[in-house]
């Protein structure tokens, strides 16, 4: 089996730009950013979330809290993944108990590391709202789980991958649309 | 890079990089001790089977605890009123646990190897929650997590174990652990606990040295160990209780001859006024509790990585890595 790339589907620019018009939908659908804060799902939802939280800086000159949570533990699939995911430290540095927080991941497909998150979010306390942004949002839900901040929403076949490259990770910058061919 | 576990039989035959390996994947669980909600579905319809052969009050709550946060199930055999009273055999009774279907066995056995011989003769993946004389792998693991935590670092530390040596399958482990990432060891108690042999457990090129007096032990330490005495064993060749505290005991005094941060570590149960004194076992430089608590995370991070990869992938028979 091979893998690949059909099209690219945003620059470094564009994710730039989508990251700050997230930002600004955030602050302004929430009232500001007051009780507000960021969750990071592991890996990629990780620089994302302290991108946009630093956008947020230039618009309302406020620190936003951000945390970063590891899901491995939550997940519903670990006998099905062939390698064992190794596990990582989450990193969530304030209490969540009457939070405002949206969780912040790359690519929005089955919904089931968002409802994994929110059973990791839970065990922390009780928030008093959650919402999701995530950078693609590409269909294919097995979970009644949405979005309520979208970069950009892209038609995909279940043969197809969504890779959301960042500079943090990856070395290089942009989202590409890859294909398994058998 | 991960490594797959098949067994946890003893530390002897990990690397160095392995048991980092195990310490890292254990933070995320000592995260979990401080969780409001400590309880996770990460295991839900997996079974672990403890089968303690041998009396046990802490590692057998702490491994059951462990088992409980990771959501897993557990069944239970105590040697008090296990059928190994009525006289069925070792492999019997594993067997018959076996047939249950769990998915892993934590086992502790008064008889050095048998968690081996039943890791041998099983297709299950063995747990070793302490054998005779010979490993007690989680209790390594709980101290290197404490000692890591506190220091930073387990290269070239200077540890001090105190007490029974001989007999101490503690002591063991610690060894082979603490030896691997080049500390410098010693070893003091009463000459018939120290035997010459146990120098042979370090690995080639870690100094394990043997003292008789204590205050040349303690010089320099960054972290003393100090194991239980077994009342039992002072009858072995005479050696009074009162001689034991007078030559022996940890105090404050001596623990001035140790570095000034030193910590002070006990397996438990500790024995205040035996072999430390009650005001070094509640000082600021003991660890005692810590331990405990690292055991929780230690022991869920091992059941989590060998239950999860038995289910994952076909299992190899050792410890080997991928």
């Amino acid at each position: 089996m091979r893998i690949v790339e059909k099209t690219q589907l945003m620059t470094a620019t564009e994710i730039d730009r989508t990251v700050q018009r997230l930002a600004h939908e955030i602050v302004e659908k929430s009232g500001g950013t007051s009780n507000l804060a960021l969750i990071g799902i592991r890996r990629r939802g990780v620089p994302l979330a302290k991108r946009i939280a630093q956008a947020m800086r230039g618009i309302d000159g406020v620190d936003v809290p951000v945390g970063i949570l590891d899901i491995t533990l939550y997940r519903d699939d670990l006998s099905k993944v062939a390698a064992q995911p190794v596990l990582q430290s989450s990193d969530i540095p304030f209490t969540v108990d009457d939070k405002d927080l949206v969780l912040v991941d790359d690519v929005l497909y089955t919904g089931r590391t968002i409802r994994a998150a929110m059973n990791g979010l839970f065990d922390l306390g009780r928030p008093k709202r959650v919402r999701l942004c995530v950078l693609i949002e590409r269909g294919h839900r097995e979970l009644p789980i949405e979005a309520s901040f979208i970069g950009r929403g892209v038609q995909t076949s279940d043969t197809e991958i969504i890779e959301v490259r960042l500079n943090e990770i990856d070395q290089e910058e942009r989202v590409v649309l890859v294909e398994r061919v058998p | 890079m991960p490594f797959r576990f098949g067994h946890m039989l003893g530390i002897e035959p990990l690397s160095a990089e392995e048991i980092l390996f195990l310490l890292d994947q254990s933070k995320p669980f000592q995260e979990i001790q401080r969780h409001p909600l400590k309880k996770l579905a990460t295991l839900r319809g997996k079974t672990v089977a403890l089968a303690f052969f041998e009396p046990s009050t802490r590692t057998r709550i702490s491994f059951a605890t462990a088992a409980a946060r990771l959501g897993a199930d557990q069944m239970n055999l105590q040697a008090e009123s296990s059928s190994l009273k009525k006289g069925e055999s070792l492999l019997d009774t594993v067997r018959t646990l076996d047939a249950m279907k769990p998915d892993c066995i934590v086992m502790r056995h008064s008889s050095s190897g048998a968690p081996d011989f039943v890791s041998r003769n099983l297709p299950l993946p063995v747990i070793n929650a302490g054998d005779g004389t010979h490993e007690h792998p989680t209790q390594a693991l709980l101290d290197a997590l404490t000692i890591r935590d506190r220091r930073g670092t387990l290269d070239g530390l200077n540890v001090t174990i105190l007490g029974d040596i001989l007999h101490s399958r503690v002591a063991r482990s610690n060894i082979h652990l603490l030896s691997k990432f080049g500390c410098h060891i010693t070893l003091c108690g009463p000459p018939m606990w120290v035997p010459r042999e146990i120098e042979c457990l370090a690995t080639a090129g870690s100094a394990v040295r043997r003292v008789t007096r204590i205050n040349e032990a303690l010089e320099n330490a960054d972290v003393v160990m100090t194991l239980r005495v077994q009342q039992e064993r002072l009858h072995e060749p005479a050696l009074s209780i009162d001689e034991y505290i007078l030559q022996y005991q940890l105090t404050p005094e001596r623990l001035r001859l140790a570095k000034p941060d030193a910590l002070v570590m006990h397996p438990g149960p500790m024995v205040r006024g035996l072999e430390i004194d009650p005001a070094v076992a509640d000082g600021p430089q003991s660890c005692v509790l810590e331990q405990v608590t690292n055991g929780l995370a230690v022991r869920m991070a091992l059941l989590f990585l060998i239950i999860g990869a038995e289910t994952s992938s076909e299992r190899d028979s050792s410890h080997a890595a991928d």
